[in-house]
């Protein structure tokens, strides 16, 4: 999957991306199982071809995109993002996709156009755990629009220059990498702009400890744990844990999204 | 050596080879295993991408695992009818309480980096957590009093009622898994384990009320409970 170096600030941590093997085998991807092991052991026959992802809601131009068309919307760019999964382990991936915001252009959001609802694939033929209680399905999650919007929210398709693995959320997933891992929903087959916010999957399953922004915040501890280290996967069995940073380390970028606002809350 | 083990019991109930002197040497080098194994994959890089967690987790899986076979040798003993498996309880009672305290060390030191403050913090926030620590302390009294002297100083009686928290323990450690699994709803394995110790302390219970007093008062006229005992056992 080529693409060119992102110029969006903020794209491209220094930092040492985490091994191809450790990104691709420790998922997680309730609907392929709970455990970290499953997913790339049970999606390994799951179809992404033929793909379509519904753009609808509140746009002045609804479509129904055909994965062909998504792939050649924009120019593909490669970002190496953080990302920080609520358990408390941390990667560095390489993604290729491009900014969330490019389709959101083209479909053009009318003013009442709040929030964004992503729908995720839910097939029980091709997905074991569909079905589990863990979660209700299909998984749902939400931005704010100024997030959905946001030049660092990644619609990706791929990752360490290659076609996403069907482990990581193939064939187009969400990234944003200032929230919580849980954010960026997998295997996209709806996107929809709404008024009201919506309530994401994780928050049906636990209202008081998931909530709708989920934001990376080493001082808003999870009710059953502190959040402020993290384990970096690949540094080996005796590397001290980091210290989490606020966004993620993105407070440069999205800070002024939050101005304002009581995180502590707004959790 | 293969026929004076028999010889020296002269109970034909008994199989010679649990009476053989390489029985509880073979035990103590096959329980010390899956601590070898898990060394090693720490040392060769084979636990995964996340081996701190891996380490955790088996430690874990074999605290139950051992806790498990420690309560399985008074029913075994009575459905195999092979009593020197008592032999064995001691062992392996006190491996369970060794990978307790390794599951412990490797939480503490792989997840919380030996940090005191850290840790109180973490137990206190982790309703799960502290379940497991009461069980890992529940076991130190049992350990502590494992060796033959502790039996005498203390007197059977008193030693036996001790050893009794190992039911507690059990309970405990199963709740401690089943918490540490809500958060996924993933039970699984948790009632594998959990069927296993139903069995185990449900065949205690049925014993026991086989055993009561009333029943051993109806027994007797007809010559004695321990005829009724030997009969079940024919």
């Amino acid at each position: 999957l080529p693409a060119v170096r992102s110029a969006v600030a903020g794209a491209n941590t220094m930092e040492k991306p985490t091994a191809y093997e450790d990104v691709t085998t420790y998922n997680n991807f309730y609907e392929f199982g709970t455990d970290k092991a499953d997913p790339a052991r049970n999606a390994t026959k799951f179809k992404t071809t033929p793909w379509t992802v519904a753009v609808e809601g509140e746009v002045k131009k609804p479509k129904v995109y055909d994965l062909a068309e998504l792939l050649k919307l924009a120019p593909m760019e490669e970002r190496i993002y953080r990302m920080r999964c609520v358990e408390g382990w941390s990667m560095v991936i390489p993604w290729v996709g491009y900014s969330l915001a490019e389709l959101i252009k083209q479909v053009e959001p009318t003013g009442n156009a709040k929030f964004v609802e992503f729908v995720t694939l839910a097939d029980p033929k091709q997905m074991p755990f569909v079905g589990s209680r863990v979660l209700e399905w299909p998984y749902v999650e939400g931005l704010r629009m100024d997030e959905a919007m946001h030049p660092l929210t990644l619609l990706s398709f791929g990752l360490y220059g290659e076609v996403l693995p069907n482990q990581n959320g193939a064939p187009v997933r969400l990234t944003v990498p200032w929230k919580y891992g849980f954010k960026s929903a997998k295997s996209l087959v709806k996107i929809r702009f709404v008024e009201k916010q919506p309530t994401s999957s994780w928050t049906k399953a636990a209202q008081q400890e998931y909530g709708f922004y989920s934001n990376v915040n080493p001082k808003v501890d999870h009710p059953r744990w502190s959040q402020a280290t993290e384990r970096r996967i690949g540094e080996g069995l005796f590397a001290k844990r980091r210290p989490t940073l606020m966004f993620n380390g993105y407070e440069p970028q999205v800070g002024q999204l939050y101005a304002g606002m009581d995180l502590a809350k707004n959790f | 050596m293969t026929t004076t083990a028999p010889a020296r019991t002269g109970a034909a109930r008994t199989r010679p080879w649990l009476l053989h002197p390489a029985v509880k040497p073979l035990v103590f080098i096959a329980s010390l295993l899956p601590l070898a194994w898990l060394v090693w994959g720490a040392v060769a890089g084979t636990l995964g991408p996340n081996p701190a967690e891996a380490l955790i987790r088996s430690t874990g899986d074999w605290t139950l695992r051992f806790l498990c076979l420690t309560l399985a040798i008074t029913p075994l003993r009575h459905w195999f009818k092979q009593p020197a498996l008592v032999r064995l309880r001691r062992m392996l009672g006190l491996f369970t309480f060794f990978y307790g305290v390794l599951h412990f060390l490797c939480y503490a030191w792989l997840d919380m980096s030996l940090v005191v403050g850290d840790i109180v913090t973490d137990i206190a926030k982790r309703p799960f957590i502290l379940v497991g620590t009461a069980a890992l302390l529940l076991m130190a009294p049992l350990a502590a009093t494992s060796f033959n002297r502790a039996i005498k100083a203390m007197g059977g009686k008193r030693w036996q009622a001790l050893h009794k928290a190992i039911y507690a323990v059990v309970l405990l450690g199963l709740l401690h898994f089943f918490w540490m699994r809500a958060a996924k709803h993933n039970f699984g394995e948790w009632s594998v384990y959990a069927g296993i110790v139903a069995v185990l302390l449900g065949d205690r219970l049925l014993r026991a009320r086989m055993t009561t007093p009333k029943l051993a008062a109806l027994a007797t006229p007809q010559g004695g409970a321990q005829s009724l005992g030997a009969a079940r056992r024919d």
